[in-house]
C-alpha cells in the first residue's frame, strides 16, 4: 500500500506540474478509523495529502459527473468500470481524463468490523494482509480477507479496465468465484416469501438516499423520487414508498451497475441494497452475456435493440 | 441538593416492570447490528449494553413521519374537504436510557418548536408527555465532543432522572418532580444515600469527562461577520466529498426541519409532516422551478452555517449541536463537523 501511495503522489505531482490536468481526484486521510475522504488536489504542494489503503471504498467516478476540467483520477477496478460507463453515457469525455489505475485487493468493511466490537474502534492499521484494530481495552489482528466488503470478496475485476498510468503491477484476478449464491437463494423463494424478505430487508431504511447519492450511476438531474410536478412517490417512511424507491432505483441501474459496493458502504443503517442491483447484474450476464463498464466499444444491452434479444418474458 | 439513590440491579429490573402500569415505556433495543429506540412491550427490558443509538432520540417526540389531519374528498359527506385533527396518544411515556446529549438536544430544538410567538402543538404535547431517564456515559465514543459543545457525558439539562452503571448497582439522580414521580411508580426506595452515592457518581463523572479528548472551539463564532464566513473559500473544499445524502441531518438530534405533505388514497386523505433535509435540492426549490440553493456547496454551507453561526446569533445559547458525534460516525464520506467548526472559528477574512 505504501508503495501505491508514493506512486500516486509521484504521478499526481507530475501531472499537475506538467499542466496535464487541472486537478487530481483521490482520497485524503480520514478523521475516523476506516474512513478516507474523497478530495481534489490542485497544486503539486498539496499532493502529499493523497493516501491509499483499504479504506477507499467510495467510488470516485461519482465525482466526475459533468465536470469540465481536465482531471487526473485515482481508479481501482470498479471505479475504472464506472468511468467507462460515464464516458459511454456522456457524463465525462475520455480526453478530459488521465486515469491513474490502482490494482486493488479489496476494501475492508467498516460496518462488519465495527460490529465485531462492543466499544468504538479508535485505531485501525494495516500491514500486508493483516488489519489491526485497537480500541479501549482491546487489540485484535484480523486477516484482511475475512473482513472485506461483500462485493470485494466476490470481485472478479480488481485491475483497472482502462488506465493511462498504473501505480503497481497488476494483481491476480480471483478465480472460481460464485458471485450469485445469495441471489439464487432469493430466486427460489415463493412470491409471498420474497415479499416478506424484501420488507424485512428494507425495514430500517430512513430514506436518507445515501445509497443513491454514493452511486456513480445516479446522476439524474432530478431523481424520480424528487419530482414534485407531478410527485410520483410519497415522502414518508411508508413501506410502499420505500419499496418503490429501492426497486425503481435498482431497475435504473440494470446493465450499468459494476457492483462497486458504494451504496452498501454508504448506508447508515446497514441495509444490503446490493441484493437488488446484483439480481439485475445476474440477469444481464445470463441474457446478454454483459458485464458493465468493461469496454468503450460496445453499447450497454439496455440502450440497444437487436432482433434476437431474449423475449421469453412475452407469453 | 438533588438526591442520589442506589438501586441494585434486581430492584432496577423489578421497578422497570412496575412502570408498564403507568407509562408507555421506550428504550434502546438492538436490531441487527445497532440500537434504536422503540416502544418496549410489557416485560421487555431496554438493552443498556450500548454506546449510543444509531438514530437519536428525537423521534420519541418528533417522529420521522407524523400524521396531523385526516380528510375526505367525498362530497356526499358534510365534512368533506375539512381537515380533522387526528387523535394521538399523549399519555405519559418514559424514555429509559436516553443519553444526556439527546436530552439536551430537545432543549435546543425547543427554541424552534416552543416559543412565546409560535407553539407547535404536536411537539409540545409529545415533549410534555415524556419523562426522560438519562443514561450517563461511562464509555464515551472517540467521536464524542460533547464537553466542548455545551453538554457532557453526565449532563443533566433536559433530563428528569440520570442514572449510571456502577457495577453491581445503579446510581440514580433525581432531577425533577417528574423524576420523583417515576421513582414512586417504580417502587424504588428514595431513601437518600446522599453523600457516598453522590461522591461515587461524581467520581464516575470526572472519569468519563477525562475520556473525552475530541474538542471543538466555538468561542469566536459569534464575532465573525456572517457575510464573510458565507463567502469563505474553504466551503468548496469542505463540500467536495459530500454526496448530499441526508444521513447527517437524519441522525442528528438537533436537526428539526420538516416538510408537510397531503396524501390521498381514493377519497380519503391525510396531512402529515416528514423530516426534511437541507442537503436535498428539493428542500429549497421554488414553485417557479428556481432553486436559490441549487449547488451542493450551497447546501453544505447552509447546514454548517445554520448550526454554527445562524443559531449562535439568533438564540445566544451556543451552537445548535450537542457533540453526539453521530454525523461524524455515519457520514459515508467522512465530512467531520469538528474540522468544519475549527475552520469557521479560526477563519480570518
Amino acid at each position: 500500500m505504501l508503495a501505491y501511495i508514493e506512486k500516486i503522489k509521484e504521478i499526481s505531482r507530475r501531472l499537475l506540474q506538467e499542466g496535464n490536468v487541472d486537478m487530481v481526484i483521490g482520497f485524503r486521510r480520514g478523521t475516523v478509523p476506516m474512513m478516507n475522504e474523497p478530495c481534489f488536489v490542485k497544486t503539486p504542494e498539496d499532493v502529499d495529502n493523497l493516501v491509499w489503503d483499504s479504506n477507499c471504498g467510495i467510488n470516485l467516478a461519482n465525482y466526475l459527473t459533468n465536470r469540465q476540467e481536465k482531471i487526473g483520477i485515482v481508479a481501482k477496478g470498479c471505479d475504472s468500470r464506472n468511468i467507462v460507463t460515464h464516458i459511454i453515457e456522456n457524463k465525462i469525455k475520455r480526453d478530459q481524463l488521465v486515469i491513474i489505475g490502482v490494482p486493488c485487493k479489496g476494501m475492508i468493511d467498516r460496518h462488519k468490523i465495527q460490529a465485531m466490537f462492543e466499544t468504538e474502534i479508535e485505531h485501525v492499521t494495516e500491514l500486508d494482509d493483516k488489519i489491526t484494530i485497537k480500541g479501549v481495552g482491546f487489540e485484535k489482528t484480523l486477516e484482511k480477507k475475512d473482513v472485506l466488503q461483500d462485493n470485494c470478496a466476490l470481485c472478479i475485476h480488481r485491475n483497472p479496465v482502462i488506465h493511462d498510468e498504473l501505480v503497481g503491477d497488476l494483481v491476480d484476478e480471483q478465480k472460481n468465484i460464485d458471485r450469485y449464491k445469495d441471489i439464487r437463494n432469493i430466486e427460489t423463494l415463493s412470491p409471498e416469501e420474497k415479499w416478506r424478505y424484501f420488507d424485512n430487508l428494507l425495514s430500517a431504511c430512513i430514506r436518507c438516499y445515501a445509497c443513491r447519492n454514493a452511486c456513480p450511476l445516479c446522476y439524474c438531474p432530478t431523481c424520480f423520487v424528487d419530482e414534485s410536478r407531478p410527485q410520483w412517490v410519497g415522502k414518508s417512511i411508508d413501506p410502499i414508498d420505500i419499496r418503490t424507491f429501492h426497486f425503481l432505483r435498482a431497475y435504473h441501474c440494470a446493465g450499468r451497475c459494476t457492483d462497486c459496493g458504494s451504496c452498501e458502504r454508504a448506508c447508515p443503517m446497514g441495509i444490503k441494497v446490493r441484493l437488488f442491483t446484483k439480481k439485475l447484474e445476474k440477469d444481464c450476464l445470463e441474457l446478454f452475456d454483459w458485464e458493465a463498464g468493461m469496454t468503450l466499444e460496445k453499447r450497454p444491452p439496455l440502450d440497444t435493440y437487436r432482433p434476437d434479444d431474449p423475449d421469453d418474458f412475452i407469453k | 441538593m438533588m438526591k442520589v439513590i442506589i438501586i441494585n440491579k434486581e430492584e432496577w429490573t423489578k421497578g422497570l416492570e412496575r412502570l408498564y402500569d403507568s407509562f408507555r415505556l421506550f428504550g434502546p433495543v438492538k436490531q441487527d447490528e445497532f440500537h434504536n429506540f422503540r416502544q418496549l412491550t410489557k416485560g421487555e427490558l431496554p438493552d443498556l449494553k450500548l454506546l449510543n443509538t444509531r438514530l437519536s432520540a428525537k423521534s420519541m417526540v418528533y417522529p420521522q413521519s407524523e400524521k396531523m389531519f385526516e380528510f375526505t374528498l367525498d362530497e356526499n359527506r358534510d365534512e368533506h374537504h375539512i381537515l380533522k385533527e387526528i387523535r394521538k396518544d399523549y399519555s405519559p411515556q418514559a424514555v429509559i436510557g436516553i443519553r444526556p446529549c439527546d436530552a439536551r438536544a430537545f432543549l435546543l430544538v425547543k427554541a424552534n418548536f416552543d416559543t412565546p410567538e409560535n407553539k407547535d402543538p404536536y411537539w409540545i404535547k409529545s415533549y410534555e408527555s415524556n419523562t426522560f431517564i438519562g443514561y450517563a456515559c461511562n464509555t464515551p465514543c472517540p467521536t464524542c465532543f460533547c464537553t466542548t459543545a455545551g453538554c457532557g457525558p453526565f449532563h443533566e439539562q433536559g433530563l428528569d432522572l440520570l442514572f449510571v452503571d456502577a457495577g453491581d448497582h445503579y446510581l440514580l439522580k433525581i432531577l425533577t418532580q417528574k423524576g420523583e414521580n417515576l421513582i414512586i411508580a417504580a417502587g424504588w426506595s428514595s431513601k437518600e444515600h446522599s453523600d457516598d452515592a453522590r461522591q461515587e457518581m461524581e467520581t464516575l463523572r470526572r472519569a468519563a469527562e477525562e475520556k473525552i479528548t475530541a474538542r471543538i472551539s466555538t468561542d469566536k463564532l459569534k464575532d465573525k461577520k456572517t457575510t464573510e464566513l458565507f463567502e469563505a473559500l474553504f466551503w468548496e473544499e469542505v463540500a467536495f466529498a459530500c454526496i448530499n445524502c441526508g444521513t447527517c441531518t437524519y441522525v442528528c438530534p438537533t436537526c428539526w426541519c420538516f416538510d408537510i405533505q397531503d396524501e390521498t388514497l381514493g377519497l380519503s386523505g391525510i396531512r402529515m409532516r416528514n423530516w426534511d433535509s437541507c442537503m436535498y435540492p428539493l428542500f429549497t426549490v421554488h414553485g417557479s422551478g428556481h432553486n436559490p440553493r441549487s449547488t451542493k456547496m450551497q447546501r453544505v454551507r447552509q447546514r454548517f452555517m445554520h448550526k454554527l453561526k445562524y443559531y449562535v446569533d439568533k438564540y445566544g445559547d451556543g451552537i445548535q449541536c450537542v457533540g453526539c458525534g453521530r454525523c461524524i460516525r455515519h457520514c459515508p464520506v467522512n465530512i467531520d463537523i469538528r474540522k468544519v467548526c475549527d475552520l469557521m472559528n479560526n477563519f480570518e477574512a
